[in-house]
């Protein structure tokens, strides 16, 4: 320690502090400012350099060219899933339908829940279709829209039905021809998903939830409704309710949809926009009543009696997840054998018993009642003809469409 | 300097061909140490800059692909859209960096000055919530803030929320889905970030010159505001940078905790780039957000460093 001095400390102290400002961590002096101007000429210098690159068109031509596939030689496929998306067994320790696929085949499956949200993933394996490259992955399962685009800008590899006799054949009516993808040329569903009114009777005060209407205008409700930040379901369950077909709407239609929504934003009606974390909301009570995903309602209402859901009278929106191969994966008929597999009757009811999804198979119920009768009385994961009589799908958006629509939807949710 | 001195006297044989130029040698081998901090430098941040310079000023759509047309329009237009959101982020992420420093102050001081044993304890309490995701942390505020939590329901009770909600700040008798929460969740996540450089400058402080000032009959508050805050100003300094920079362009604490229209820039930016796929102006976004951050850091600085401190 040094002699302590008063008579020139101060000013020591002082022009240290102000050194430390000056050219210190936090300083910027001339110099640095100078430094700063040089990365800048470097980064027009950059700039310049790349103004002749832009970003390539995404769209690959040669639509679902299939890259080779060594599938006989290579025994492995590996499929990107979303989480809690895959029947796991008891001691959490493996996942029954997977293995019972591996033993029968002798197909290594490479299982990875690398899949959380649609736009992140898309994010994620684009630049690398873009390119024309292989993502490392042969099954991808993503949301239908989603399944469109990439289908759209020829990425997805066109399937071979003789591969699949049992998808063929088991694969409900309702979900064969969907206009983005006719007669499943490209894809099959992995699970279909219904939204639907959720509530919170011990938030309603017992009272029913049953209409987008009475989401947006009952008083009772103000402040603890919650709509979804998937547009398709927000605007499609709007559109419905407001009289109108999501599989045949007109720009206006869609405005008039929107200006509904805006409406409820603007007065508190509604507290907020949601991904999956509605369902935390939901439980405790945050959220008096929201729009909803069926699987995550069942779940829910395992834990919590006070969970009821509805479905409006003006119909509801049905989407799928969709297992695709994605363009140069080189294990085409492994991933096609493994999608076969899941429409099996035993092995679907083994999924569908799980995950509570909707089940895309047909004569399923059966199988189902032997594992637990009560959830193959459930019409969230069997729908019967009623339910299904309802049941409508978002058509498919042009790519100029989907720009637009997801930027006035944007905009009403506030980014 | 000792080193010529013994390369002179130590002429071996072994040695010989590196030691022979010892000037040169010594020259270069802090740009040898350098050199892998360029190196990533240059690739992880110039070049990203780069090219998001590049896509700033692309047009174009995803299946036509972007091409650089020199479209600089997309910046006007991005801020006259989205000025509200600016406003918004540089507000809560200023609020969040006060109420940052007059929390993080007094705790960094008392652990300079007063913890004693217990100093380091104290240290890795600020530092625990590091050992938790941000996203997880963030989620436990709502879960602190819902409805009829026990804070909430005391806000109430003593008609706190009646006053933020005549502010604005709060919706009705809620926290959640408020810019309220979302101020707390960015000061909560930020807090270590101030404590821990307020902290690093105080214990620098000699403890005589406090003995010192009461020696020349100062009083405890002449003694902080002449002696112990100036010599702080540092860590103040560096405290406010690192809480404010990172805040004004978060986006998770505004999507988790807040509402439509509590969104912030970083929402924005994120919405752009992921859903709407306009890349152009999600870059745009991001490059006006940098500099209006940097105008600010700049002017802070050059005010913090003269006139608060002579």
């Amino acid at each position: 320690m040094e002699q302590y001095e008063p008579d020139s400390l101060s000013a020591a102290q002082l022009a240290a502090i102000r050194r430390s400002m000056t050219s210190g961590r936090g300083a910027l002096s001339r110099r640095s400012m100078l430094r700063a101007g040089g990365v800048g000429a470097l980064t027009v210098g950059g700039l310049a350099s790349l103004s002749a690159c832009g970003i390539p068109p995404a769209k690959r031509e040669g639509q679902g060219a299939a890259s080779t596939d060594d599938s006989a030689k290579e025994k492995t496929v590996a499929f990107s899933n979303w989480t809690e998306y895959m029947d796991v067994s008891e001691d959490e320790k493996s996942r029954p339908t997977l293995e019972a696929f591996e033993k029968r085949t002798g197909i290594k499956v490479k299982y990875t829940e690398d899949i959380n949200d649609n736009v992140e993933f898309f994010g994620k394996i684009k630049p690398q279709l873009a390119a024309g490259q292989d993502t490392g992955r042969d099954l991808i399962c993503v949301t239908d829209w989603l399944a469109a685009r990439m289908i759209r800008l020829g990425w997805v590899q066109k399937l071979d039905p003789s591969n699949l006799p049992h998808a063929y054949t088991n694969l409900s009516a309702q979900f064969r021809n969907p206009d983005w993808d006719p007669g499943r040329a490209h894809s099959y569903p992995w699970t279909g998903i219904s939204t639907v009114i959720a509530y919170n009777v011990k938030a309603t005060g017992g009272k029913k939830v049953d209409s987008v209407t009475q989401l947006l205008d009952d008083p009772s409700l103000k402040g603890r409704v919650g709509f979804l930040t998937e547009m398709r379901d927000t605007v499609g369950m709007t559109l419905l309710d407001l009289g109108k077909d999501p599989g045949s709407f007109t720009d206006a239609d869609f405005d008039a949809a929107i200006g509904r929504l805006q409406k409820g934003v603007d007065k508190k009606q509604i507290r907020r926009f949601t991904g999956n974390d509605y369902t935390s909301d939901l439980d405790k009570g945050d959220m008096a009543a929201c729009l909803a995903w069926a699987g995550d309602v069942i779940q829910l209402q395992a834990d919590n009696p006070d969970i009821r859901y509805s479905i409006p009278a003006a119909g509801y929106i049905t989407s799928t997840d969709n297992l695709l191969v994605p363009a140069q994966s080189r294990h085409r008929t492994n991933a096609e054998k493994l999608i076969d597999h899941y429409y099996e009757l035993p092995v679907a009811a083994q999924l569908a018993a799980y995950i509570n999804y909707v089940c895309p198979v047909d004569g399923v119920k059966d199988e189902l009642t032997k594992i637990d009768p009560e959830l193959a009385d459930n019409t969230l994961i069997l729908p019967d003809k009623a339910m299904a009589k309802k049941s409508r799908a978002f058509r498919s958006l042009t790519g100029a469409e989907e720009t637009a629509y997801e930027e006035k939807f944007a905009k009403l949710i506030g980014a | 300097m000792s080193a010529p001195v013994l390369t002179k006297e130590a002429p071996e044989p072994v040695e010989e061909p590196v030691l022979r130029k010892p000037a040169t040698r010594k020259r270069l081998v802090p740009y040898w140490l350098l050199l892998p901090g360029i190196v990533w430098l240059l690739v992880f941040f110039a070049l990203p800059l780069v090219y998001q310079a590049s896509t700033s000023v692309q047009t174009g759509s995803l299946e036509a692909g972007f091409e650089v047309t020199w479209h600089f329009p997309t910046y006007w237009e991005a801020l006259q859209e989205y000025w509200p959101q600016f406003v918004r982020s540089l507000l809560y992420a200023g609020t969040a960096t006060v109420l940052c420093l007059l929390l993080g102050y007094p705790l960094a001081y008392l652990i300079a000055f007063r913890a004693g044993r217990w100093r380091n304890l104290l240290l890795v309490l600020v530092i625990a919530p590091f050992f938790t995701s941000f996203l997880i942390r963030t989620l436990a505020w709502k879960t602190i803030l819902a409805d009829d939590s026990l804070v909430v329901d005391a806000l109430n009770a003593l008609h706190v929320l009646d006053v933020t909600s005549w502010l604005g700040w709060t919706e009705g008798d809620r926290v959640l889905a408020t810019p309220m929460a979302v101020v707390c969740g960015l000061t909560y996540n930020f807090l270590p970030f101030m404590i821990l450089p307020l902290y690093t400058s105080l214990e620098r402080i000699d403890g005589r010159l406090h003995e010192a000032a009461q020696d020349l009959y100062a009083s405890p508050a002449t003694t902080f505001r002449k002696v112990t805050f100036p010599l702080s100003m540092p860590g103040v300094v560096s405290g406010t940078l690192l809480t404010f920079i990172p805040a004004s362009g978060d986006y998770v604490n505004s999507e988790l905790l807040g509402s439509t229209d509590t969104k912030m820039v970083g929402n924005v930016i994120q919405s752009q780039f992921l859903r709407v796929l306009d890349y152009p102006t999600a870059a745009a976004l991001s490059f006006i957000l940098m500099a209006i951050v940097l105008v600010m850091v700049t002017v802070y600085i050059r005010r913090a460093g003269t006139e608060d401190l002579v």
